[in-house]
């Protein structure tokens, strides 16, 4: 290398020609490596999900007819739907992100709005953080505990509970990180009107961050809409008709997991066409959402 | 307008506790600030006219913002921030604890540097503003988004699309929304903290020429790093330097005859 201080008259440093050139060829190298790397993984990515969907509809699409939508779930070879199951999960998903949400969407205020430096809204963090992680199979057997021990049996209320747990963590992270998206200017300039604080956070910074809210409680619906284990031990399932709460409900994931593993033919397809459900029903709850959404605004 | 701000003021509408009306609008006196230990203010003390426009000049970090948020409580938002010393509005201290503070912002409203319109339309983001005060009818309600819009010269370019959002309209445009929302409540002092850094020329222009328009009926505090802005809208200017106020006086006497070394040396652009 060959840098001359003294070489010019306004005195800047001239620049050595042949290491700029050879820096510059790098750099393009190590750019062209790593966008190669990116284009690698996002196919790799791609081809995963699409050979999951592939496999799922062409398993499924077979075994889709009306009486999947009309029957209940019955004995090999008596012809049964899965009426029952998808009632039980469109009940028990619902309920339990109607009843997780709320909660969810207060604590991620709090920690965004309220306790964002505090002790006590570190440690919320914290907790809500671990239970984000925690295995479903816990949850199950925590509510197991909970409700089903002393109540004396499996219940409806038992899973929709289970699955509130699940729903809460998941919203709040949705919910505390995209209320920290909204400047802290919009905060400032809906209180230098004279609005008291909560008034802000619900009619600006909620308003400014609903997109991305919206998607975190879909998130937490897709996740519980197809959760097995905090089921088994909560609403157990049901082979019969039942829309009563206090009882055992039947659901698409815990009859996925029963007849998948079965060895009739006609309850495995089933399966198959239970797990396609729950796959079409989560993105059409998705594209709906945004649709509604980008309609309003 | 009644306006309270304290249970001891409630039966006392602003324009009868104004004894004459050469009281100042607001009396700063002895004002200290601190940024947890750090002072930000030293006992500044500065009156605002009645329907003048007051122009803050200053290098940044001398204090000009930190005093304007002062005045509307905006610092409560944060703690370890704190005020000593007074602030008079119809002779009562608004630093004091008792201060609805609420009440308190409708009186003496605030723009900010950055436009922030809110995600909205544009009728909202004025609505938001005056239903967290007063209760109109419709018809009312309708009135009042045009006569705001129309005293921030903005009417004419938004009257066909009142309900379309907000953030589809230009930086110069969004930014006569904010001073609209911000008249819509009828305050009797605006704070405009740099209201024109993040706009074009002619947007500028026109925000000047409203600034104008908007002291026959408030009284304006408005801080500018441009000295040619200051000089054209403010009746008298206050030069601020490292916490302290340096000097105050006409705009003419500020930026003709000062009498401070410091504040010649900074209007004349040898610091700053």
């Amino acid at each position: 290398m060959n840098v001359t201080h003294s070489g010019t008259a306004s005195g800047f440093p001239l620049r050595d020609q042949g290491v700029a050139l050879r820096l510059s060829r790098r750099r393009r190298a190590v750019s062209r490596l790593i966008e190669a790397l990116c284009v690698l993984a996002t196919l790799a990515g791609l081809f995963l999900l699409g050979s999951i969907l592939f496999t799922l509809v062409s398993n499924g699409i077979g075994g889709m007819n009306w009486t999947v939508f009309t029957r209940i779930t019955a004995p090999s070879g008596d012809g049964g739907g899965l009426l029952n199951a998808i009632v039980g999960t469109i009940i028990q998903a619902g309920l339990g992100t109607l009843l997780g949400t709320p909660v969810g969407l207060l604590v991620g205020t709090y920690l965004s709005e309220y306790g964002r430096d505090s002790k006590l809204g570190e440690a919320v963090r914290f907790v809500s953080d671990i239970l984000l992680s925690a295995p479903s199979i816990l949850i199950g057997l925590f509510v197991y505990r909970l409700m089903v021990e002393p109540a004396g049996g499996y219940s409806g209320w038992a899973g929709v509970v289970a699955l509130a747990v699940i729903v809460v963590p998941i919203v709040v992270r949705t919910t505390e990180d995209m209320l920290r998206l909204v400047p802290i200017s919009l905060r400032e300039a809906a209180v230098a009107l004279g609005a008291p604080r909560w008034k802000a956070i619900t009619q600006i910074c909620y308003r400014a961050a609903r997109d991305g809210i919206v998607t975190g409680i879909l998130l937490a619906i897709a996740r519980v809409a197809g959760e097995t284990a905090p089921l088994l031990f909560t609403s157990l399932g049901n082979l019969n008709w039942s829309l009563d709460m206090t009882q055992p409900m039947s659901s698409l994931p815990v009859t996925i997991y029963s007849y998948a593993s079965s060895p009739f033919d006609d309850w495995v397809q089933l399966a198959w066409v239970g797990a396609l459900l729950i796959t079409a029903g989560v993105l059409a709850l998705n594209i709906l959402a945004r649709v509604v959404l980008r309609k309003r605004s | 307008m009644s306006i309270t701000m304290s249970e001891q003021t409630i039966n006392a509408p602003a324009s009868q506790a104004r004894a004459t009306q050469n009281e100042p609008r607001l009396a700063i006196k002895n004002l200290d600030f601190y940024y947890g230990a750090n002072q930000a203010l030293k006992s500044i003390s500065l009156d605002l006219p009645d329907c003048k426009v007051t122009g803050m000049i200053g290098p940044s970090g001398c204090g000009k913002s930190t005093l304007l948020r002062v005045l509307n409580r905006m610092y409560d938002l944060y703690p370890g921030q704190r005020a000593e010393g007074e602030v008079l509005m119809d002779g009562y201290n608004i630093l004091d604890k008792g201060t609805d503070i609420n009440a308190l912002r409708a009186r003496i409203g605030m723009v900010f540097q950055k436009p922030t319109p809110f995600p909205m339309s544009i009728a909202d983001n004025i609505r938001f503003g005056v239903k967290l005060h007063e209760r109109l009818s419709k018809a009312d309600m309708d009135q009042r988004v045009e006569w705001a819009l129309t005293k921030a010269a903005l009417w004419d370019e938004v009257k066909d699309r009142l309900n379309t959002s907000a953030i589809g309209l230009s930086g110069g445009q969004q930014q006569r929304l904010c001073i609209a929302r911000t008249i819509a409540t009828r305050p009797e002092v605006i704070l405009l903290d740099e209201p024109t850094s993040a706009l074009d020329p002619i947007s500028t222009l026109k925000v000047e020429e409203l600034i104008d328009e908007l002291k026959r009926d408030f009284t304006i505090a408005i801080i500018t790093h441009n000295m040619q802005q200051a000089a054209r809208c403010a009746d008298q200017v206050a030069f601020f330097y490292l916490g302290e106020m340096v000097e105050v006086g006409t705009a003419t006497q500020i930026f003709t005859a000062p009498r401070q070394k410091r504040t010649q040396d900074y209007v004349t652009g040898r610091f700053g």
